[in-house]
């Protein structure tokens, strides 16, 4: 049952990147209308063949790893929808302090599970009256068939007892009746807020792992990002769901590009100091800056390798901006570009390590590049406009950037949110209302991406799935740009 | 009529001749009235200050005289002997007011004492100052194209102008910081920003123009001069800015 759960949820998530691609279309279509001397009639075909192009070639393009993975090559479970599952509210003693921890774990559980993209959460306006809080108290009929008609059910208790709350959940799949239990887990910690928000992220993350083809959840992620709301822009840290934001350095100058290194330990980025813009390392053990070598020149845009080991940044301290690599210390800096255009801007392939993706302006306007780690063979990704901001995926299959396609005065259109497909250079739009989309990075998961748009009048964080769905934003408070994803 | 002329002038005469008798009477008419003896005569004061103009630092000789007075004071200086002189160095301009009481009644005195700052030293700060001021009214910024950090060609003569200047005050140093519109992204703009910075230190080089006074600095869209987003507002971003730096 689990093996059969975890195959079709990894094929309708890979298979979701295609109606994106009819937004694409539709949205190409758009522009050809409000432009009449454009070849109208040559519109329709060309769309329904880029979709008809794009499809086949997100199959080509998955097919290398077909040998690792058998679901793609049988293509079963195509189109299967998402699994439903129904999520009663946990149980609890009715004093006041039970009272405001439950809402809490039951709020963060639902956001975490809904947030997801693997689940499809049964409305709560179908579920029986009676809910359980114990497996005893299950009527499997009442929620596997219509109304809820729900495949999976996540439910459970909390309990507070002498400043400990302990929370008890279990997942079972209520169409097996002879063995429903999937999962049973027991939490306990002080009963706080703050513990119980963790608890909820904890479990949700355990159904999210089973249910979304063992990629792990991302509930107990964070997010690092450059606030304004101190007077200064400096580094701050927030859950994955835009709570318990907090602010990191207190440099009182302009810091940006926060990079968190893979393990989480420490943070690199891009701060102004006496002798210029440097790149500083912040110590999440010991919450303060750590010494770092002052390279000289402009240094920007610091990229951890997915091993940790290594840096790519951009230096300008041979006098023009080129694409370097150190050691994690900062030792042996050496450049990796040469040439006319400047480079900044590194990502690294978070699969292999192998490649590193950066923004190049040798052609007049910013284009994104890839390179081998050493530097060589150079190709350019994207084929107009005006690209930046480039970001691997975890699954290095790829990149995601800020792209105004159709870039010069009136020309239509805004800097969106792209995703591109590394290995045939087909891409999809994914951000759509206007405004001016920054800074994308993917969540550990690889199917979430938070970014910055200005949508609202000013800059604020904002997240979505990887295919443009289930938008919302994370901030309020201030200007707030350049969200980096931790690793895990 | 003429009857009531008369009479009218007649009673001015009368009125007029009662008044005099009555002022010649208090004063012919000593004898009687108040026992004290004749009012004290008032109390005269004088003060005056030599010289009555100082620069700061030198002093100056304060002078009075009083009569009549049993209690004399200055402002700012207190009781003082009815008569005298007193070397004073105020560090501003002063106004010195003396006030001399006695039985006659209070007169009072002032005396101004100007006081003029030094002509600034000559030496060290000086020129600064003025080399500051001639920095600030000479120096032209170069403004760049969008997504641009080659010199456009009609900002040659600003450069070719700030060079002369500069090599003609080769005593200043400064720093040239690249500024770019809020378009376009973060780190790209200060990539770009170094650039502008670069290209305008190059030109200055090339043209005379000692490396070693040009600190370069990139600012991206982080310190934007104007904020509103429109091309005016934008060219105005996108500048190489100069900053003096003695």
């Amino acid at each position: 049952m689990l093996m059969r759960t975890y195959r079709t949820t990894i094929l309708s998530y890979t298979v979701h990147f295609c109606p994106g691609s009819h937004n694409v279309s539709k949205g190409m279509d758009q522009i050809n209308r409000e432009a009449p001397h454009s070849a109208a009639t040559g519109a329709y075909p060309k769309s329904v063949l880029n979709v008809l192009v794009l499809i086949l070639l997100f199959a080509f393009s998955a097919l290398p790893s077909a040998f690792a993975q058998d679901w793609v090559r049988t293509g079963s479970g195509l189109g299967v929808e998402k699994v439903r599952l129904a999520v009663p509210d946990f149980k609890a003693a009715a004093d006041a302090q039970s009272g405001t921890l439950l809402k809490t774990f039951n709020d963060t559980f639902w956001s975490d599970l809904d947030n997801s993209g693997v689940v499809e959460l049964v409305s709560k306006s179908f579920y029986p009256l009676q809910v359980p809080g114990q497996p005893a108290e299950i009527t499997f009929g009442l929620w596997s068939s219509p109304p809820p008609n729900a495949s999976m059910l996540a439910f459970g208790n909390l309990n507070v007892a002498s400043g400990k709350v302990t929370v008890q959940g279990w997942l079972y799949d209520v169409k097996n009746t002879a063995s429903p239990q999937v999962l049973g887990k027991q939490y306990s910690d002080v009963a706080s807020d703050d513990a119980v928000r963790v608890i909820a992220h904890k479990f949700a993350d355990e159904i999210i792992f089973r249910l979304g083809g063992g990629i792990p959840g991302i509930a107990e992620s964070k997010i690092y990002f450059v606030s304004d709301r101190s007077g200064h822009k400096e580094i701050w840290v927030m859950d994955y769901d835009g709570t318990n934001q907090r602010q990191l350095t207190h440099l009182g100058s302009t810091s940006l590009s926060p990079r968190i290194s893979p393990d989480g330990s420490r943070l690199a980025f891009s701060s102004l100091t006496k002798g210029g813009w440097d790149i500083l390392m912040f110590s999440l053990d010991l919450n303060r800056t750590v010494s770092f070598p002052h390279f000289g020149g402009t240094n920007l845009s610091p990229a951890w390798s997915p091993d940790g080991t290594r840096l790519a940044l951009s230096s300008s301290r041979g006098g023009h901006s080129e694409i370097y690599v150190c050691d994690a210390s900062g030792a042996n800096l050496h450049a990796m570009t040469t040439g006319r255009g400047l480079d900044v801007s590194p990502t690294w392939n978070r699969k292999t390590g192998a490649q590193i993706a950066f923004v190049d302006d040798s052609t007049r306007l910013p284009q994104i590049y890839t390179m081998e780690a050493d530097g060589t063979n150079q190709q350019r990704m994207t084929d107009q406009g005006y690209a930046v901001d480039p970001n691997w995926s975890p699954n290095g299959q790829f990149l995601t950037m800020a792209w105004k396609r159709n870039y010069g005065p009136g020309e239509p259109g805004s800097r969106d949110i792209y995703l591109m497909d590394v290995a045939s250079k087909q891409w999809v739009q994914l951000t759509h209302d206007g405004g001016a989309h920054d800074s994308p990075s993917w969540a550990p998961d690889g199917r979430h991406i938070v970014f910055q748009s200005n949508r609202t009048g000013k800059d604020e964080l904002w997240m979505m799935l990887a295919d443009g769905t289930k938008l919302h934003q994370l901030t309020f408070t201030g200007r707030n740009s350049q969200p980096n994803w931790s690793w895990k | 009529m003429k009857e009531k002329t008369l009479k009218s002038a007649a009673t001015v005469v009368v009125l007029a001749a009662v008044m005099m008798l009555g002022a010649c009477h208090k004063k012919t008419a000593p004898p009687p009235p108040p026992p004290p003896p004749p009012p004290a005569a008032s109390p005269t004061a004088s003060i005056s200050v030599s010289p009555d103009t100082v620069e700061k630092g030198q002093s100056a000789t304060l002078t009075w005289q009083t009569s009549n007075a049993t209690d004399v004071s200055i402002d700012g200086i207190g009781a003082v002997q009815p008569s005298g002189s007193q070397q004073v160095s105020p560090t501003d301009s002063a106004t010195y007011h003396l006030t001399a009481k006695g039985a006659g009644g209070t007169q009072e005195a002032t005396a101004r004492l100007t006081v003029t700052q030094p002509p600034p030293p000559p030496a060290p700060s000086a020129p600064s100052v003025t080399e500051a001021d001639l920095f600030a009214q000479s120096i032209k910024d170069i403004y760049f194209e969008y997504d641009k950090a080659d010199l456009r060609g009609d900002q040659q003569a600003s450069v070719q102008a700030d060079a002369q200047f500069l090599n003609q005050h080769s005593g200043i140093n400064f720093t040239i910081e690249g500024h770019c519109d809020e378009r376009g992204s973060t780190e790209y703009n200060l990539a770009l920003g170094d650039q502008r910075a670069s290209a305008v230190k190059s030109a200055l080089i090339a043209a005379g123009v000692n490396a070693s006074r040009i600190k370069t600095i990139s600012y991206g869209k982080e310190k934007p001069f104007c904020s509103e987003s429109n091309e005016a507002c934008w060219q105005q971003n996108r500048r190489g800015h100069f900053v003096y730096q003695k």
